[in-house]
């Protein structure tokens, strides 16, 4: 049952998307979000999605897995776009019936809101399908790492998370066996209300708490015999480099700002 | 009669996704009642996939399960009382305890029983009596005990639940010479007081020499051998094909034979070389070499 | 020979020892502590430390790079007391360990990325890294699985990407606590394996500590422990030639030496230095 949460679901490959350095990617996926919330018009919205859905195709990621993973939010998309249609008040009255007002401008808003959301997921699950969780962290670390000041503390929480990401499925696979260990000694974990199911689960989370703590106690005399003392000194194998593909995915966002400014400047305001 | 059956009992991890992986395959087997029966294979030959089975924790993708002649899967009750016919121990069951004393943890198993307190009482002062943990052992956390002495508890933990058949799944791992002995040992005990029937999985041939009635050798998804210690290491040669590790006198004496010596080579034990080569030297004397 | 590790009357005891007696059976709270202990470990030598839980064998090996520091006499390094606080990333750039449990210590998700962590840590060019990396992890075998997940590798396999991770750092000197103990007879055999070619082809002085005695009848010197001293210290012959001591520490002795010495009492006449099964079949087939 804990084999169906994926944290960090990569899939790996070998497309353009794949290879590109993670750091670009890390900051044209902000570049891009910033600039879902611009588009004002139909037409920009439009470009935006076209770029979206061909960065999509590039990337050999099918479209089933990108709509799976929209699948979760799909309650907020609803609720979001609900509340613009029946809330906003501006525009011209399309309908009027008993207490439910629809308005132009509110028909507008609910589609821009669905579409921005629906873009925001997809654009970062992008990232995340693309790129191993190490990758990401070693991006964000030395993307960061012009900021002597926090050096020190994001070389740590760059290593937490990499030892978190190392670590997830261990224990994963421990709580599986726990559970199978308890249940065998006759535990009831499928059956109950809330709170009794809650209770059940003590049998499996103290044992894994034990061991996590054990591991941690192991772990950490392990890195300090293979002389880990923090960032100070420290060399990275893996040396990040931006490649030609990478300066050109900066022309092919700059093209697409482009559009979106234009198209901004000569449709007019739809909201 | 027999206590544990399966009829061509096939099980796939993930079935239906394109990881789909055969685990055992259309296992035949039945275990008489009583037996102490080790069940060996190297890692990855369905060994451990196998014995999940026999009280439910995994459902066969075909075939059957039979506990004490009950079809395990036929209802929601059957299921839950096959937990209860059938104790299975995992491999370093140490890492399972989980109360503020040994004495409740051992009580778990009664506890879910839904049995009343003395019999809960009873039950756990019985168990701890069979692997050897004192009164003041019981009181202790289970924290604070050695790493034999929580071996043994957890163990404690499945016989409290006086299960018809005991499985043990390499109850020995990770323990130095003298606490494997101690395990064995309770293990051979706790079955000739008990009478129950006794599962042991084990990679060590020589472990189980010591103390099995039936080998049953698991190879490639499925039962490949089962039958007595002597018969089973008839086949010596086939168990080291197969990749297990028979005891070294074992091997010595698939040397001689090899070598051209006429000795029997269904040896395990170093009392049972030394009197096949006391046989074979008197045979020499009377004989002289012509005889070989 | 030059000694790497030099023992002078070093003592140690655990703060939560507890030196009392059930069941006639002594009962360490975690580890024996070692006592007056004196010993020296050659450069380029193969040895084996042997005894049961609580021998005090596993201290030991805490003491020979500086994770514990003697209440007692001295531990030298290389040239190095391990008292000397501020030279322990020194020690350690001379002794490597690898631990018992596969899964916890192994730092990266990829296993190329773990073999390259202690390199890293010392601040070695990437381009040197790479090259350090990819010769670690031919020495042990796992090459093709340098992209691979830790976890999904058997214990076998990641104590062999332990073993890489610490040839990576280029230690003189390799200890073994207890690798083996978790493994099955497959994954044991596999790092038996690399830690043979570790000392044939890389000339690394190796130190393992152990509790199965055909493990340590591959050394070329074997140590055994009990209650915190040595019981006994020699070849392996030597070592194995007397049973009753070994038994009575709670330890194996090699079934082949076993019956060499009961076919000895029928009166055959065999030597008495018999480990392995070919030197028990070569010499029954010679002298019967």
């Amino acid at each position: 049952m804990v084999k169906d949460i994926t944290i960090g679901q990569f899939f790996p490959g070998t497309s353009v998307i794949h290879k590109m350095d993670p750091r670009m990617k890390l900051i044209l996926t902000l570049v891009f979000i910033v600039f879902i919330f611009v588009c004002k018009n139909f037409y920009s919205l439009l470009l935006m999605v076209a770029a979206l859905i061909c960065i999509v195709f590039v990337s050999k990621i099918s479209m089933r897995t990108i709509l799976k993973g929209i699948k979760p939010v799909l309650i907020i998309i609803v609720i979001t776009a609900l509340l613009n249609l029946f809330y906003i008040k501006e525009g011209t009255m399309l309908v009027d019936w008993h207490f439910i007002h629809i308005t132009t401008k509110g028909v507008y808003t609910a589609i821009f809101m669905v579409v921005r959301i629906m873009c925001l997921i997809v654009s970062s699950s992008l990232l995340t399908y693309t790129t191993s969780p190490t990758l990401i962290t070693d991006g964000i670390e030395q993307l960061l790492s012009p900021l002597k000041f926090m050096q020190g503390s994001v070389h740590t929480v760059a290593m937490m998370m990499t030892i978190a990401l190392r670590f997830i499925p261990t224990l994963i696979d421990e709580f599986d066996k726990i559970t199978s260990a308890q249940k065998a000694r006759g535990a009831d974990l499928e059956t109950g209300n809330l709170v009794e199911r809650t209770k059940a689960l003590i049998p499996v989370f103290i044992p894994l708490f034990i061991t996590s703590f054990r591991r941690a106690y192991d772990l950490a005399f392990a890195m300090e015999c293979r002389c880990y003392h923090g960032h100070k000194g420290r060399t990275r194998m893996k040396q990040m480099k931006y490649a030609r593909r990478d300066y050109l995915s900066i022309a092919v966002m700059l093209v697409i700002i482009a559009g979106i400014i234009l198209l901004n400047h000569f449709f007019g305001k739809v909201i | 009669m027999s206590v544990l059956k399966t009829e061509n009992l096939t099980y796939m991890y993930s079935e239906g996704t394109p990881f789909q992986i055969v685990a055992i395959k259309d296992v035949n087997l039945s275990v008489e009642a009583g037996e102490l029966v080790a069940v060996i294979g190297h890692t990855g030959s369905g060994k451990s996939t196998l014995i999940q089975h026999f009280n439910g924790l995994l459902k066969p993708s075909s075939g059957k399960v039979y506990v004490d002649g009950q079809d395990i899967w036929e209802s929601k009750a059957t299921l839950r009382q096959s937990r209860f016919t059938v104790g299975l121990c995992f491999q370093y069951p140490e890492y399972q305890l989980f109360e503020e004393t040994a004495y409740k943890d051992i009580a778990f198993g009664p506890k879910n029983m839904k049995l009343d307190e003395a019999e809960i009482d009873r039950r756990v002062r019985q168990a701890a009596s069979y692997v050897g943990v004192t009164d003041d052992m019981l009181e202790k956390s289970p924290f604070d005990l050695s790493g034999g002495e929580k071996r043994r508890v957890a163990i404690a933990g499945v016989m409290a639940m006086e299960p018809k058949v005991l499985i043990l799944d390499e109850p020995t791992a990770g323990l130095d010479p003298r606490g494997r002995d101690q395990i064995l040992e309770l293990i051979r005990s706790y079955r000739e007081q008990t009478g129950s029937t006794v599962l042991l999985v084990s990679h060590s041939m020589e472990d189980v020499a010591k103390i099995a009635t039936k080998v049953m050798v698991i190879n490639n998804k499925n039962v490949e051998m089962y039958g007595t210690v002597e018969e089973i290491f008839e086949h010596a040669g086939r168990l080291i094909e197969i990749g297990l590790d028979v005891p070294q006198i074992t091997k010595v004496f698939l040397g001689l034979k090899e070598r051209g010596l006429p000795v029997r080579t269904d040896i395990y034990t170093v009392q049972q070389g030394r009197e096949e080569l006391n046989r074979l030297r008197e045979m020499k004397q009377r004989g002289g070499d012509a005889a070989w | 020979m030059a000694s790497v590790i030099t023992f002078d009357h070093v003592s140690f005891t655990y703060d939560d020892f507890l030196p009392e007696e059930q069941n006639g059976e002594r009962r360490p709270l975690n580890n024996l502590a070692v006592k007056d202990l004196s010993l020296s470990i050659e450069e380029g030598s193969l040895v084996a430390v042997l005894g049961h839980n609580g021998s005090g064998k596993s201290t030991f090996a805490k003491l020979c790079n500086g994770i514990l520091v003697p209440d007692e006499g001295d531990v030298t390094v290389y040239g190095i007391n391990t008292k000397e606080e501020e030279r322990l990333m020194e020690i350690r750039q001379h002794v490597g360990m690898v631990f018992q449990n596969p899964d916890n210590q192994i730092v990266a998700s990829v296993v190329e990325e773990d073999v390259a962590f202690g390199p890293e840590n010392l601040g070695v060019p990437p381009e040197e890294i790479r090259k350090r990396v990819k010769e670690s992890l031919k020495a042990v075998g796992m090459y093709d699985y340098r992209k691979h997940a830790p976890h999904k590798l058997s214990g076998g396999q990641k104590q062999r990407v332990a073993i890489a991770g610490v040839i990576a750092m280029q230690t003189g000197c390799i200890l073994f606590d207890e690798s083996t103990a978790m493994l099955d007879p497959r994954g044991r055999r596999e790092v038996m394996d690399s830690i043979h070619k570790l000392h044939k082809d890389l000339g690394k002085t190796i130190v393992y500590i152990t509790h199965y005695m055909e493990e340590a009848t591959l050394a070329d010197r074997v140590i055994v422990m009990d209650h915190g001293t040595i019981l006994s210290d020699g070849t392996p012959y030597e070592v194995f030639s007397d049973t009753e001591k070994l038994r009575a520490a709670g330890l194996d002795v090699p079934q082949a030496t076993l019956f060499a010495s009961a076919l000895r009492e029928d009166g055959l006449p065999l030597p008495e230095n018999i480990l392995t099964t070919e030197e028990c079949v070569s010499a029954i087939l010679e002298s019967i």
